[in-house]
């Protein structure tokens, strides 16, 4: 489709689309990488819905309208459309999609990636695009063997006439199908018959990730493509006060420099040369008020936000007052995490086009949707005018739903009026990120005189993603995205409160792959278990007899534990924790296996056990590869990962002093499924939050500590 | 100042300033863009090619120390897919994101070329200086020694069964059908863009690679 075409709402756009099998070929608009490989796009000439294009050739082109970063998408999304579409796996081709209302995340709205929503939201609207197209093609056959549709069936990309097994290829139907009005109610396929959707599959995008072919936002070439970086305020919140780039446009390839909204961008013929042009610029920042912030202060606003009285209330059961008083045992406790950053592998970058008439911007971006409307306003020019050319994403995690990077190539791009790409150094990534919010969660709890607990209550206190991200979703000062993880608690305990104080430090904030749940579930996970240790109780039976009445946790929980051998001899000097969390629609349970170096603190994670409940499953493949992940971004954050501030100024640069786990530290990690014929869950989020309480939960198995700040220190463990 | 190298095998002049790190040059200069940027500071391996068969971070090498010399990038390591590495790549579905895979492929395959049969702990040794964000290290680990196999095995050997769930009876595994149609289903190649090297993409064969096309070095 067009960028014209792509303005006409849903009905007028399948019209022109089948009025395109009547001899007008369809050139539907590809984005940039992709529109070579669906070379396919001359022969077009079926496209029945904003997902599924089959050419005479006997192509399919599948539009995949999420963003590819890791997650395995492109795959996963591709399987669902493939099992209706009853297509020949591989003849498959995918482009990603362009910003388009048809492409709006059926989630949240926008067209935009996140909340591991891929898969729980496209099932439906994917399978039935499938449908949709197989229908047609049958109705086609049909027409062509004037023979009833019910005597056609679908396989493999053909329609085969059940009586006199003649068939034709989708192909050779796709012209007439084109013809046919879109049926309004399909059936779908019986997940009994699912030839794909369930079974192992691997990635459609290794090949292209094995040779260096696959195009990522920082490799995207334009002509007459030049290159900028900038010089940011090194404190949050603060401005240019006046610069001098005398220096920088003396270095050779350096073009222009130019003050943006974020600072002084200098533009060269290469990357190399705007960096070096940058290195030369003189400025004089205007610092703001978080000029003199550290992260004390910061720790400082987040315990007297804990400690004020009549927070928003999360989550109410019973009367925590009377149930604490009524406790034969109080215990409480104090946790905090750290901000952390996001450190895709792949820094910020974007790159526009902005001109009189409309405006290309090529990025790696989670949020689409946004990005049109943001770069419209930019370039003064309506959202329609702005082509989105969505290339893979090198990480995610939250950090590309942000508009900086593409508010910054916009902005350049205008000023030096030619294509621009802007990249971020390491640097430029780690210290104007938008921060895993620091938190500080404070838990009261009382045990009856068996050791079972009466009452819990938790109060939070930490800044707030949602009130600068989507403001109106936050109400009486309540943000759920900070309170997730915990106000769930599932334990069966009579008296729980849960509020919250909303508290700002000056550090800016935002999506870190499973956000809330991040530092909730190691909270919560954590405190419960130093419950069961007051109570004299085996962390895992503890857990279980209060999961009774929540079963997909206790499966998980029992599945995890079975198969880790809860309960069995380790060798000499290994510990094991165990954590449950449910999050974006799915349930998972790790059991850590940990060794600590008592005189070095040194803590070894040797084996991870996850069990995860996804409801239905699409890519096994992939539920393992992201159990995975999860566990090393999670244990990342908990064994290294904390952003200080100084002087309103992020004290860490680069991967030596954020650093990251590597291939040494990997613990070897198990995968169990939980079978299911419940709606999807997510699956790219889920696994994170539980590591971190595993571990510590092993950790104090191992050394009679209790870690109730992260990351793990040696100087809390020797 | 002019610097003469070979990269990928054709002999290459660039007229840049001395100390300009051999990674810009091959990405914004030669336009080779499967070396990636990561940190400039040779922590993380993203920009890791071959200099004379040495696994090199081109992020911190000056364009002066490159001169003379044979520079392979991962668009060199082969033409069509068949180095054992990125075989085994595809084979065990490694990448995630993908963007520290040329970096990480580039280091297994210089590890592979000296020691053909690496023990986990040789592998940690050689790949611990490459980070993944995404967490692919435990494939990582398994292709490395799935590669060290096809590397050993030069007859034209089966590929080894294809990976299935650990999850026995709890999901189907991939379905025969399914495996035959994933062997030759990688998407075509995209035609080279803007003069981007890019070189078609053979379906992934079973066949094996015999050993003396093993190793780009």
């Amino acid at each position: 489709m067009s960028s014209a075409t792509i303005k006409v709402d849903r009905r007028e756009f399948l019209q022109s689309a089948a009025a395109g099998a009547t001899g007008l070929v369809i050139g539907f608009y590809l984005p940039n990488r992709i529109d070579a490989r669906a070379a396919t796009a001359e022969a077009v000439t079926f496209a029945p819905n904003a997902w599924i294009r089959i050419g005479t050739d006997d192509a399919v082109t599948l539009v995949i309208d999420k963003s590819e970063m890791g997650q395995g998408v492109v795959t996963s999304l591709s399987m669902l459309m493939a099992e209706d579409l009853e297509c020949d796996w591989k003849k498959i081709r995918t482009v990603f999609a362009p910003a388009a209302k048809e492409y709006a995340n059926p989630v949240f709205g926008m067209q935009g990636t996140g909340g591991s929503t891929s898969v729980r939201g496209m099932w439906m609207p994917l399978r039935t695009a499938g449908a949709q197209a197989r229908e047609m093609l049958i109705a086609a056959a049909a027409e062509k063997w004037t023979v009833d549709k019910a005597l056609c069936r679908a396989e493999n990309s053909q329609v085969i006439h059940t009586q006199t097994k003649e068939r034709l290829s989708y192909g050779s139907l796709a012209e007439a199908a084109g013809k046919l009005p879109v049926p309004s109610d399909v059936k779908l396929k019986d997940p009994k018959q699912f030839r794909i959707v369930g079974k192992a599959t691997k990635r459609l995008d290794a090949a292209d990730k094995s040779c260096g072919r696959a195009e990522f936002g920082i490799d995207v070439r334009q002509p007459g493509m030049l290159h900028a970086v900038v010089a940011r305020c090194p404190v949050s919140g603060g401005k240019v006060a006046s610069f001098n780039a005398d220096k920088a446009k003396a270095v050779r390839g350096v073009k222009l420099a130019v003050q943006i909204s974020s600072g002084v961008a200098v533009v060269a013929d290469n990357t190399w040369s705007a960096m070096q042009g940058r290195d030369a610029l003189e400025i004089k920042w205007e610092e703001g008020p978080n000029a003199a912030l550290t992260s004390a202060a910061i720790r400082k606003t987040l315990e007297e936000g804990a400690s004020k009285p009549g927070g928003a209330v999360a989550r109410k059961e019973g009367d925590v007052t009377s149930g604490l008083a009524s406790a034969a045992k109080k215990i409480e406790a104090v946790y905090q995490a750290p901000f952390l950053a996001h450190a895709t592998m792949e820094p910020m970058n974007c790159a526009a086009h902005v001109r009189a008439d409309g405006c290309d911007v090529w990025a790696p971006t989670q949020f689409q949707g946004v990005n049109q409307m943001t770069a419209a306003k930019i370039a003064g020019l309506k959202p329609e005018q702005v082509n989105i050319h969505t290339t893979y994403l090198g990480g995610g995690f939250g950090r590309r739903a942000e508009q900086d990077f593409v508010i910054e190539a916009v902005e350049i791009s205008r000023a030096a009026g030619a294509p621009v790409q802007v990249t971020w150094s390491r640097e430029d990534d780690m210290q104007h990120d938008f921060y895993r919010p620091a938190s500080y969660s404070r838990f009261e709890a009382g045990l009856d005189a068996e050791g079972w607990p009466v009452a819990w209550s938790n109060r939070i206190a930490c800044p707030s993603i949602m009130s600068r991200f989507f403001p109106g979703s936050v109400k009486d000062g309540l943000d759920s995205s900070s309170v997730e993880g915990a106000a769930e608690l599932p334990y069966a305990i009579p008296n729980i409160l849960v509020d919250y104080q909303l508290t700002e430090t000056g550090i800016p904030v935002g999506f870190w792959r499973s956000v809330g749940n991040s530092q909730n579930g190691f909270f919560s996970e954590c405190f419960l278990d130093e419950l069961a240790a007051a109570g004299g109780k085996d962390p895992y039976e503890f857990r279980r007899r209060l999961l009774q009445k929540a079963p997909r946790h206790l499966a998980v929980l029992e599945l995890a534990a079975t198969k880790a051998g809860w309960g069995e001899t380790l060798p000499a000097g290994r510990y094991r924790g165990i954590a449950v969390l449910s999050s974006f629609g799915s349930y998972v349970a790790q059991v850590a296996e940990v060794s600590v170096d008592k005189k070095s603190g040194k803590v070894q994670v040797h084996r991870v056990v996850c069990a995860v409940d996804c409801g239905r499953t699409v890519n096994p493949l992939t539920i393992e590869a992201q159990m995975q992940s999860a566990v090393v971004f999670g244990l990342t954050a908990a064994l290294k990962g904390e952003i200080t501030i100084n002087k309103g100024r992020v004290e860490q640069g680069n991967f030596d002093d954020y650093q990251m786990l590597r291939m040494n530290e990997m613990p070897k990690v198990e995968v169990h499924i939980v079978p299911s014929d419940q709606p999807s869950g997510g699956i790219g989020e889920p696994g994170t939050p539980l590591i971190a309480p595993a571990v510590c939960n092993a950790i104090f198995a191992a050394t009679r500590k209790r870690i109730r700040r992260l990351p793990i220190r040696a100087e809390d463990l020797v | 100042m002019p610097f003469e190298f070979v990269i990928n095998g054709r002999s290459t002049r660039v007229d840049v300033p001395a100390n300009m790190p051999l990674l810009w040059v091959i990405r914004d200069v030669l336009n080779l863009r499967g070396t990636k940027y990561g940190c400039g500071m040779a922590l993380c391996g993203a920009c890791t090619v071959h200099i004379d068969g040495q696994a090199t971070r081109s992020c911190i090498t000056p364009i002066s120390e490159a001169a003379g010399k044979k520079v392979t990038t991962i668009e060199g390591l082969s033409a069509d897919l068949s180095h054992p590495v990125q075989k085994a790549w595809i084979e065990l579905d490694v990448p995630q994101c993908g963007y520290c895979q040329s970096g990480q492929i580039m280091s297994a395959a210089a590890l592979l070329a000296k020691k053909p049969r690496p023990t986990d702990a040789e592998v940690d040794d050689a790949m611990s200086g490459i980070i993944c964000r995404c967490g692919t290290y435990q494939r990582i680990r398994e292709a490395i020694h799935r590669a060290a196999q096809m590397h050993a095995a030069p007859a034209r050997q089966k590929a080894s069964p294809v990976k299935k769930a650990n999850k026995p009876g709890e999901t189907a595994a991939m379905t025969d059908e399914l495996a035959a149609n994933r062997a030759t289903g990688v998407p075509a190649p995209p035609a080279a863009p803007s003069g981007r090297a890019r070189t078609p993409v053979a379906p992934q064969t079973t066949a094996a690679v015999g050993a003396a096309t093993g190793g780009a070095e």
